[in-house]
């Protein structure tokens, strides 16, 4: 395939895996800013979301688009739900203690992991794309009556991958609006900034802390029903968003939003072109070395604050 | 207090109905002439990790030959019991089952392993604790001699016989110059180098090598790697992204695709009809053996399909939606009769007859087409403890999987490369 061409399949591919693991990671990154919990169980939520997603468009049927609308609605409520009550059963327990939540987390993960093996098998299970139909997309040169368009072999994309990256934006817009506009945001921000204040001008720590918890999985949950369609649901597939996630939240800085979606773009594109031009084992060798570089030059990430 | 001791007319009755349902049960009457110790055999299962699927599917074969094979009487009158451990479809876990199976279980034999990277993980322990090993593997491992004495793969084909005696049909009637996609380990070096040989030596190119690490979930950025000059692309895939695979296959390529010959461990478990696999319509795909049942179908497949519980279309009877490893799965149910088989030459009676049911398993050569050996006539090489059989290829017709050729065993044959009866046990 010429350069070109080739070029912007990879930034296509890129940004498709780089608009859902911005959601995936944004989960993780609220959590830890507002509750300070590593939430090591997060790669499951999003496992979760694939699998409910699975089984609501298996149990609506029907028209392909009626059991995903209803998979992006039921399947993060889901998560949020069960998320809420391991906070409520779990980590509320060990006084959200980091170390605690650390261990616990690695064991809801087991928990969670192995109960969709028993409950839903170990096979990986596809849920129907709403609509999906290859674009052959065309490319210019420069031929003898001067500029022409034609359609290179092999350069497309589908409808659906283009819908995934569209919604990422629209639900990241969606989200800061919600962060920035709406009261519970506010208490949220209020919540992060200094727990004791927060709870000395009557916010209901607790409360915020379990719905943090339940929306961080929520968002993981819908960044998996947005790429169940493209990949498919798999009891195992929660390790590699985890991984990714956490690479990105460490190289945009803790606990900031703003440094999570620039860094989830940066891996997620780098990730994109890096392994269509030479290889997938170079793109994840640089994103873990690009790790190590933040941990050592700026500890704090891109956009974190230095604690005071 | 006397009561107890009194015999009643009607408890006499009871005991008298009891023995004599004991001795109608077909259990106690086919196993009364041995000790009924049953013999133990350590079933290595990919219950989970990414060979969950095809591990499955070798659990229910499984069952179904041992049920068949207790309900004829067992083997030399004892009952055949499996004992079934999750290796997780890793090598290090592998070897640590084995090893239970040994020392724990009391095991009188291990089998049943697919994977190539878990075979060639758990053959050393297998070797160490001279265990007999009957791998179900499809590797070329135990052919090459990497392995032992103790390991045998007697119920499935390996793959370079696989590839040799397809490679000419293939630049035949599909084209020369061709690309493979393969997976970046054991099983897919298999692949890459005795397919790229037979090719060569059938006058075709392979013009594209194109490896993908086995736990990649999305394959677009893969392809543009495929030249534009490729006549035929040659794909192979397992774990659980198989699906994606095909369909990303499928959206690269648009209307404009190659040739396209896969073979069907990239669709195994998936249905054929799956939204987005449309376009493999007309492909052509390599199958152990042919998941719909064809027109020319024996009795034997039939009796077989029957026995697991799978329908004409390959997937289980009780769920349309749970296909089947149908390509690879009856080399579990005629591994288990080749067992019984050499048991029955061997005399074998515990665990210290296991070198002389090596040496029976070595010592077999044709194997008949039959209830044993569903699939097709084998010949087995006693030296390298591999097995040779029939190969298909079928055509991707209107969603299903039409067989259009045939092998014959001679097809597959290629010179030893080891002889396993001179090493020592």
């Amino acid at each position: 395939m010429e350069f070109g061409p080739h070029l912007v399949l990879a930034i296509l591919e890129g940004a498709v895996g780089a608009a859902v693991l911005a959601l995936t990671a944004l989960g993780l990154s609220l959590v830890f800013g507002v509750m300070r919990v590593v939430n090591v169980a997060h790669g499951e939520f999003f496992m979760l979301g694939a699998v409910m997603a699975w089984f609501v468009a298996a149990a609506i049927g029907g028209h392909p688009a009626v059991g995903f609308i209803a998979a992006l609605v039921i399947a993060p409520l889901v998560a949020g739900v069960i998320a809420m009550a391991a906070d409520w059963l779990v980590l509320k327990r060990v006084n959200y203690d980091p170390e605690a939540t650390i261990v616990a987390t690695i064991g809801l993960l087991y928990i969670m992991q192995q109960s969709a093996l028993m409950l839903y098998g170990p096979e990986a299970r596809p849920v129907e794309a709403p609509f999906n139909s290859r674009i052959a997309l065309p490319w210019v040169e420069w031929g003898e009556a001067g500029l022409q368009l034609y359609y290179p072999w092999g350069f497309g994309t589908t409808s659906y991958k283009l819908f995934v990256i569209v919604a990422a934006v629209v639900l990241l817009l969606a989200f800061w609006a919600f962060l920035s506009r709406t009261r519970f945001g506010l208490v949220m921000r209020a919540t992060q900034l200094d727990r004791e204040t927060a709870l000395a001008f009557g916010i209901p720590v607790e409360t915020v802390y379990a719905l943090v918890f339940g929306l961080g999985a929520a968002l993981a949950a819908l960044a998996a029903v947005l790429i169940v369609p493209i990949q498919q649901a798999h009891y195992l597939m929660g390790g590699d968003p985890l991984l990714l996630s956490f690479i990105v939240v460490i190289i945009g800085g803790l606990g900031s939003i703003r440094g999570t979606i620039v860094a989830a773009l940066l891996i997620g594109m780098s990730d994109g072109v890096i392994s269509v031009f030479f290889s997938p084992t170079l793109a994840k060798i640089l994103a873990t070395l690009l790790v190590a570089l933040v941990l050592v030059f700026r500890p704090q990430g891109l956009y974190g604050k230095t604690a005071t | 207090m006397t009561s107890h001791r009194l015999t009643s007319r009607r408890s006499l009755l009871k005991g008298a109905a009891a023995g004599g349902l004991l001795a109608a049960s077909p259990l106690a009457a086919r196993f009364a002439s041995a000790q009924s110790e049953p013999i133990r055999i350590g079933f290595q299962q990919h219950q989970t990790g990414i060979g969950a699927a095809y591990g499955r599917w070798y659990g229910r074969t499984t069952e179904a030959a041992v049920k068949a094979i207790n309900d004829a009487g067992g083997i030399n009158g004892r009952p055949v019991e499996i004992v079934a451990e999750d290796d997780g479809t890793d090598p290090k876990r592998g070897a640590e089952v084995i090893e239970k199976f040994a020392t724990q279980h009391n095991c009188d034999i291990a089998f049943g392993t697919l994977f190539s990277h878990v075979v060639m993980g758990s053959a050393p322990a297998a070797g160490e604790l001279k265990l007999p090993y009957f791998v179900v593997s499809e590797g070329h491992h135990v052919a090459s001699g990497a392995l032992n004495r103790w390991t045998l793969q007697p119920g499935i084909t390996d793959v370079k016989s696989q590839v040799s005696s397809m490679a000419p049909w293939v630049t035949d009637t599909l084209g020369k110059k061709v690309t493979m996609v393969f997976p970046d380990y054991a099983f897919g070096h298999d692949h890459r180098d005795f397919f790229s040989a037979a090719v060569k030596a059938a006058g075709g190119d392979v013009v594209g090598l194109i490896p993908i690490p086995p736990t990649e979930t999305t394959f677009t950025k893969y392809f543009p790697q495929i030249p534009r000059e490729t006549e035929v692309l040659y794909h192979v895939m397992v774990g659980p992204a198989v699906l994606t695979f095909v369909k990303e296959l499928g959206e690269f390529f648009g209307p404009s695709a190659p040739a396209i010959f896969g073979f069907i461990d990239s669709l195994e478990a998936v249905d054929l009809a799956s939204p987005g696999l449309e376009f493999l319509d007309g492909t052509y795909f390599w199958e152990g053996n042919p998941r719909y049942a064809q027109a020319d179908q024996s009795e034997y497949d039939k009796a077989f399909r029957a026995a697991v519980g799978v329908d004409d279309t390959g997937a289980s009877t009780s769920d349309a939606k749970d296909v089947s490893t149908y390509a690879h799965m009856w080399g579990c149910w005629e591994t288990l009769y080749i067992i019984k088989a050499a048991m029955e030459a061997s005399g074998y009676a515990g665990p210290d007859d296991r070198q002389a049911l090596v040496e029976a398993v070595e010592a077999m050569t044709d194997m008949p087409e039959g209830m044993e050996h569903p699939q097709g006539p084998k010949l087995f090489n006693g030296r390298t403890h591999q097995v040779f059989g029939r190969q298909y290829v079928s055509q991707a017709k209107e969603g299903r999987l039409v067989k259009v050729h045939a092998t014959s065993i001679e097809d597959t044959l290629y010179p030893d490369e080891v002889d396993y009866t001179t090493m020592s046990f």
